[in-house]
């Protein structure tokens, strides 16, 4: 562990991405306190330009609601559901890798047919489709973002399961008699792990964009605020209030490219072997 | 090579049909009984008029046997009708299809060519400014949401400087033909196909340029140049075309991801397109016109990824067709 986090601060990307990330957190865990009133809230006149009154930084928009709250407010949502259905993608692909490859023959090939299956499918087509029909909420974004990245678990996971099932450590464990699950969960799934953290850390970003695009679209849970929202309700007037549409997506993009280079630092640190090619 | 086709149009099939079988649970899934949706879209809701739908589009049978109808429409291109476009599905598909094929296919040949290009310069110059500039560039544009570049791009180049159309495929009312017309539709397609375009290029750059350093080292380079190559021919002949396989296979993974982004790109510019057809289908909660859209999407992939299959054995001697 200590190892881990020596060669973790090494990568300078990685130290960034970090930075990144903890500031996002700490905006989207203490933000809200100090902005009591809802983001939702007229607070000035609309279309107040930004950095002309020191209470609304950011400007308005053209309800007059302070475009910095909201922002603050929508570092929660995005963050939230990025780490939430990434987790859910992860419960729904790791189970079905590890059995795809610890089991192999017909188990393996019909895992992986379904596994294919929801990989050929567009996947932003998928999500918009799911959302709408769910109707839009939370909880349906994040289930509808969940259904559309599991796949790339599955398969990473499966990979790594067959690799590791005829190591001499796992063949001894079946020898001495332990229960399938017991291996996978004990011998098999702590090996394999790192490539996992690796790719979910891209996910993460990954459902954020997802999140966002939904948002931008009108497919965002219409009780929260979030910065795909807000880029959504300023598109019609960028040509008189560009702040709107600007301040939200430079959130978004900080934040994506934050989580990239975390997903980089920890490749480094955890892969140290594939990361050395190329320098 | 013949039976390697046959093999995966077959595959193609399969899957496609899968989707359409899921496609038909959605639409169960939907909200409201379909016949009074549809009764209420059309703007009458009395019973005879409810009861007419049920039996013209067979909702009033067995559950598999609504399902083996639905599969045999498709099948004959029947998406089903949209009552608020008044017109069927497959009809809207159609005419809005060619002008989403301009864009992907212009986003896709933009972010594929600049993406390699970089690449290749990036792995050239590994460790110099150029190469830590283009990698930085890269890393930017991966994180961007398409939207709002998209909006960024009309706020520059339309709003600022005022050199390019915000939206639309072409000016409206300006009635010119030939080599004037199509000059007009290029004005009005480069800032979305450069959207699209640019978040791929990203990703290509960062392929190709990994790829690139990967392949250098490996023994085949060096035997090159023990037989004394050039420099140049080692590059272009030896180490990019054998780079440029993952290349490929990202390109095919990609082809979902490039119709979706598509969807937003065609929202922002108001490109008369499918992705467009699909945000108006959103907006109007009109399901049976965006689940047909989405079958036709995932189409649109499954032919896109037999493609790349194709060229990915093109460029890989390696691999036979007869596997």
């Amino acid at each position: 562990m200590k190892q881990f986090w020596k060669s973790m601060l090494k990568s300078p990307s990685g130290v960034i991405g970090l930075i990144i990330l903890l500031f996002a957190i700490s905006v989207a865990v203490f933000g809200p306190m100090l902005f009591p009133n809802s983001p939702w809230r007229m607070v000035q006149r609309p279309f107040l330009p930004p950095f002309t009154l020191g209470a609304v930084p950011l400007g308005t928009d053209a309800l007059g609601r302070d475009v910095f709250a909201g922002m603050i407010f929508g570092a929660r949502v995005s963050l939230l559901v990025g780490l939430v259905s990434t987790l859910v993608a992860l419960l729904v692909g790791v189970p079905i890798g590890a059995m795809a490859g610890y089991f192999g023959g017909k188990v393996d090939d019909a895992l992986m047919r379904f596994t294919e299956f929801f990989q050929t499918i567009p996947s932003f087509a998928l999500a918009i489709v799911l959302v709408a029909i769910l109707q839009p909420s939370i909880y349906s974004i994040v289930a509808s973002i969940a259904v559309v990245s599991w796949p790339p678990v599955a398969r990473l996971v499966r990979g790594e399961v067959l690799s590791l099932r005829t190591r001499e450590y796992v063949q001894a464990a079946v020898v001495t008699g332990q229960s399938n699950s017991w291996i996978i969960l004990r011998e098999i799934l702590p090996n394999a792990l790192s490539p996992v953290i690796v790719l979910a850390s891209l996910m993460v970003a990954t459902a954020i964009l997802l999140e966002s695009s939904l948002a931008f679209l009108g497919l965002g849970d219409p009780n929260l605020i979030s910065w795909g929202y807000m880029v959504g309700a300023g598109r019609t007037v960028i040509r008189q209030a560009w702040w709107i549409t600007v301040f939200p997506g430079v959130a978004i993009l900080i934040s994506v490219l934050g989580l990239n280079l975390i997903g980089e630092g920890l490749n480094d640190a955890l892969n140290p072997r594939l990361s050395r090619e190329g320098r | 090579m013949l039976s390697f086709v046959a093999q995966r149009v077959v595959k193609g099939v399969i899957v496609l049909l899968a989707i359409v079988v899921l496609n038909f649970f959605l639409i169960r899934l939907a909200p409201g009984d379909p016949a009074i949706v549809m009764a209420g879209e059309a703007g009458a809701s009395d019973q005879i008029f409810v009861k007419q739908l049920r039996e013209k589009f067979g909702l009033d049978k067995p559950l598999p046997e609504q399902l083996f109808i639905y599969v045999k429409g498709v099948a004959t291109l029947d998406l089903g009708f949209s009552f608020r476009q008044q017109a069927p599905v497959a009809k809207l598909i159609g005419e809005r299809l060619p002008a989403t094929l301009l864009l992907t296919l212009t986003a896709f040949a933009i972010s594929l060519t600049l993406g390699i290009l970089f690449g290749t310069f990036a792995a050239r110059f590994a460790g110099t400014f150029l190469d830590t500039g283009i990698t930085v560039f890269a890393l930017i544009f991966y994180a961007m949401p398409i939207f709002w570049v998209a909006l960024m791009g009309i706020l520059l180049f339309s709003v600022t400087f005022e050199w390019l159309p915000s939206f639309g495929y072409e000016t409206v009312g300006a009635n010119v033909t030939g080599l004037a017309h199509a000059v007009d539709v290029a004005k009005h397609l480069i800032m979305p196909a450069m959207t699209l375009g640019l978040f791929f290029m990203a990703t290509y750059t960062r392929m190709t340029r990994a790829s690139m350093l990967e392949v250098k080292r490996l023994d085949f380079v060096k035997t090159a140049r023990a037989k004394g190559l050039s420099d140049a021919v080692i590059q272009r002949r030896h180490v990019l075309r054998n780079a440029l396989l993952p290349v490929v296979t990202l390109a095919g993974v990609h082809s979902g991801t490039l119709i979706g982004g598509a969807v937003i790109t065609e929202t922002v510019f108001a490109w008369p397109g499918i992705g467009r057809l699909m945000y108006d289908a959103l907006l109007q909660r009109d399901y049976n016109l965006l689940l047909g859209v989405f079958v036709i999407c995932s189409a649109m992939v499954l032919i896109f990824n037999l493609i790349t299959d194709l060229v990915y054995r093109l460029v890989d001697p390696r691999i036979e067709f007869a596997s």
